[in-house]
C-alpha cells in the first residue's frame, strides 16, 4: 500500500532509457486524444513502460476570470469548461453560489434542474460512448449515439435557446419558465431510448473484438482510485459505490429513485457497462421528475446585486465525469474574491498512468477514452 | 449591470415586486453608500468544538490553531509543520481517505499571505474536512503527495498559479502554463491583463496574447 501511495510520475524525459526503449509522442494535435492533450510515452517496443501527460493547452484562466466579474457575470463562463456538459457545470455554479448566499431555489426550479441536468448526463455518456466507441474501431456507435443525443440538444434548445453553452439556470433558479411541451418532449425521448440502449448494447457488449479490447485492459483498483481523488464512473468501477447524487443529495435528487451501478473489476469494459447503466437510471430520474413538476415561482427572492456574507463555501455535484467541485471565497463584494474550480477531468486524468502501464500503444487509446475527459475542463 | 436594471424594468416583478415603486427614482445611485454599512460588521464564524476537533485538539494540541463552521463546513486551521503528521492521521485514524481538493487562496495584506486549504471527504462518514495551512511568500509547505496521491498535480497547480513551493514533491513543475513562463497568475497582484511579453513574443511570434 504504501508503494501505490508513494507513487511519482517520473518526467519522462529525465528518465535514463534501456536499449530497447524509445519516446514517442502522442498529440496535441492526435485525434483520439479527444481536444489538445499531449502525452509522452515512453515504449519498450510496443510496451508501454511509463507515461506522462502535457495539458494546459486551452488553458484561459477561467479561475482569474473569476475574480474580475460579478457572481453572475461569471456564469456563463462555466459552461466553457466541460463543454459537452454545460448544464452540469452551471448547476453547480448556481447552487455554490445559493450556498453562500444562504438562498434556495424554490422546488420548481429545482425539479426542472434535475430533469435538465439528467438529460445532460445522458447527452454526455452518448457523446463518451460514440467517440470511445470510435476510437476502438467501431464505426457505427457513433451515429447511432448523435442520433439521439440530437434528441436531447433539442430539447435543451428549445428550453433556453442554446444547444451547447446554454446558460441554462440562473443564481437562484431559473431564467426561463418550462415551455409548453417541455413534459411531452422528455416523455418521448425516454420511452424510445429505452430501446436505443438495447441497441447500443447490442453492438458492443458481447461483441468480441469489443470485449478483447477492453476488458482488463486499464485497471484500477479501489484502493488506487481513492488515493488517486478519483471520482464518478471511474471510481464507481472500481466498485465503490459512491454517487453525490445519494450520498449528499442535491437539486432534487433525494425525492427520486434510482440505482448507482458499480463495476467489479475497475476495467475498461466495467466503466462501459457502469455508464450504460447510468445512462438507463437518468433516464428513470427524468421518467419520474416529468411527473410532477410542482408549480410556483422559478426565482427565489435574492435581489439583483449579489452580494454574499464574508465567507467560504465548498459545493460539489455529481457531473457526467465525477465531482464537480466549487470553492467560492466571498469578501461581501459583488464580485468573488476567489473561485476555485474542482475538475473531476484533471483529477481523473491524473490516474491515466497509473492505468497505462505495462499495456500496448493501442490500448493508450482505450485508455483516454475511457477517462472520458474533457480538455476545456482539464485545462480551465 | 446598474443600466441593464435600468432598462428592463418589466423583468423586475420576478423578483421583488413590492420594491417596484421606489425604483425609478433610486435606481442607480444609492447602491453606492449601501455597500458601506454591511462591510462594517462582517459576520463572526462559528466557533468549532464537536468532538472530531476535540479529538484533533487532543492529538495534536497547539497545531490545531483554529476550528470553526461556516455554512456549515467544518474549517480547522493546522499548523504548517505538522501538516503531513495531520494528514496521515486524518486519513488513517479519522478515515478522511480521500483528499478530493487542494487549492490556495492569496491575501497579500497578510503576514502570511497564502491559504493553502485541503478538502478531505470520508466514505465511512459521509463527512468533509478542510484544513487550512497559512503560509508566507517564501515559506516552503510540506508536500502531502506521501498521503494521498492526488496531491501531485494539484500540488503542481498551485505551484503554477500561486508559486508556492511544496517541499518533498517528486516533481514541482509547472503544469498548466508553459515551463519557462514568468509569474504566478492567480496571485492578486498579477493584474487580469498582465501576460509574459517575452514569452509570447519568443514562442508565438506575435506581439500580444491579448
Amino acid at each position: 500500500m504504501a508503494d501505490t501511495r508513494t507513487t511519482s510520475f517520473p518526467n519522462v524525459e529525465t528518465t535514463v532509457l534501456g536499449a530497447d526503449e524509445i519516446v514517442i509522442n502522442m498529440g496535441p494535435q492526435h485525434p483520439s486524444t479527444h481536444g489538445v492533450l499531449r502525452v509522452k510515452l515512453k515504449l519498450d517496443g510496443e510496451k508501454v513502460v511509463n507515461s506522462e501527460c502535457v495539458i494546459g493547452y486551452l488553458h484561459r484562466g477561467v479561475e482569474k476570470i473569476a475574480e474580475h466579474r460579478s457572481y453572475q457575470q461569471f456564469a456563463p463562463y462555466v459552461d466553457r469548461m466541460d463543454y459537452v456538459a454545460a448544464v452540469s457545470n452551471g448547476l453547480g455554479y448556481c447552487e455554490a453560489v445559493e450556498k453562500l448566499l444562504g438562498a434556495e431555489a424554490p422546488p420548481r426550479a429545482r425539479v426542472i434542474r434535475t430533469i435538465l441536468t439528467e438529460l445532460q448526463r445522458i447527452a454526455s455518456h452518448l457523446l463518451w460512448l460514440g467517440t470511445h466507441a470510435l476510437d476502438i474501431g467501431a464505426l457505427t456507435p457513433l451515429f447511432y449515439c448523435f442520433r439521439e443525443r440530437e434528441e436531447i440538444l433539442k430539447i435543451v434548445e428549445k428550453y433556453c435557446g442554446a444547444r451547447l453553452t446554454t446558460h441554462a439556470f440562473r443564481i437562484g433558479g431559473l431564467q426561463y419558465e418550462a415551455y409548453d411541451e417541455l413534459e411531452k418532449d422528455v416523455e418521448r425521448f425516454c420511452k424510445d431510448f429505452e430501446h436505443k440502449i438495447a441497441e447500443y448494447e447490442d453492438l458492443l457488449t458481447q461483441n468480441r473484438i469489443w470485449l478483447g479490447r477492453t476488458k482488463g485492459i486499464g485497471v484500477l483498483t479501489a484502493q488506487q482510485a481513492i488515493d488517486l481523488g478519483v471520482t464518478g464512473p471511474v471510481l464507481r468501477a472500481s466498485g465503490v459505490k459512491w454517487d453525490i447524487r445519494k450520498a449528499m443529495p442535491y437539486a432534487a435528487y433525494d425525492q427520486y429513485k434510482f440505482e448507482i451501478p458499480t463495476g467489479r473489476n475497475g476495467d475498461t469494459y466495467d466503466r462501459y457497462l457502469v455508464r450504460v447503466e447510468e445512462m438507463r437510471q437518468s433516464r428513470l430520474i427524468c421518467l419520474q421528475a416529468i411527473q410532477n413538476i410542482p408549480a410556483g415561482p422559478i426565482m427565489a427572492r435574492i435581489g439583483k446585486v449579489l452580494k454574499p456574507p464574508v465567507g467560504e463555501v465548498y459545493h460539489s455535484i455529481e457531473a457526467p465525469k465525477g465531482e464537480l467541485g466549487y470553492y467560492i471565497v466571498s469578501d461581501a463584494t459583488i464580485q468573488p474574491y476567489r473561485v476555485r474550480i474542482r475538475p473531476p477531468s484533471f483529477v481523473n486524468l491524473q490516474a491515466f498512468d497509473t492505468m497505462v502501464r505495462g499495456h500496448l500503444v493501442a490500448d493508450v487509446v482505450a485508455i483516454i477514452g475511457t477517462i472520458d475527459i474533457v480538455l476545456g475542463e482539464v485545462d480551465r | 449591470m446598474p443600466p441593464a436594471g435600468g432598462e428592463t424594468k418589466p423583468a423586475a416583478p420576478a423578483a421583488p415586486p413590492a420594491a417596484a415603486p421606489p425604483k425609478p427614482a433610486a435606481a442607480v445611485p444609492p447602491k453606492a453608500p449601501a455597500a458601506g454599512p454591511p462591510k462594517e460588521a462582517p459576520p463572526k464564524p462559528e466557533p468549532l468544538d464537536n468532538e472530531l476537533v476535540k479529538r484533533y485538539r487532543s492529538r495534536f494540541g497547539n497545531a490545531i490553531r483554529e476550528a470553526w463552521l461556516d455554512r456549515k463546513q467544518a474549517i480547522l486551521v493546522v499548523d504548517r509543520g505538522q501538516l503531513v503528521e495531520i494528514a496521515k492521521y486524518s486519513r488513517d485514524e479519522e478515515k478522511f481517505d480521500m483528499l478530493t481538493d487542494l487549492t490556495a487562496v492569496d491575501w497579500p495584506k497578510r503576514e502570511k499571505r497564502f491559504d493553502i486549504i485541503l478538502n478531505l471527504y470520508s466514505f465511512v462518514k459521509n463527512e468533509r474536512l478542510r484544513l487550512k495551512v497559512h503560509a508566507g511568500e517564501n515559506e516552503p509547505v510540506p508536500s502531502v503527495t506521501g498521503v494521498w496521491g492526488v496531491a501531485n498535480w494539484l500540488e503542481r497547480e498551485a505551484f503554477d498559479m500561486f508559486g508556492i513551493h511544496f517541499e518533498g514533491h517528486p516533481n514541482l513543475t509547472r503544469i498548466l502554463l508553459p515551463e519557462e513562463w514568468q509569474g504566478h497568475p492567480l496571485r492578486k497582484d498579477y493584474d487580469i491583463l498582465t501576460q509574459d511579453t517575452a514569452w509570447v513574443r519568443e514562442n508565438l511570434g506575435i506581439e500580444s496574447g491579448q
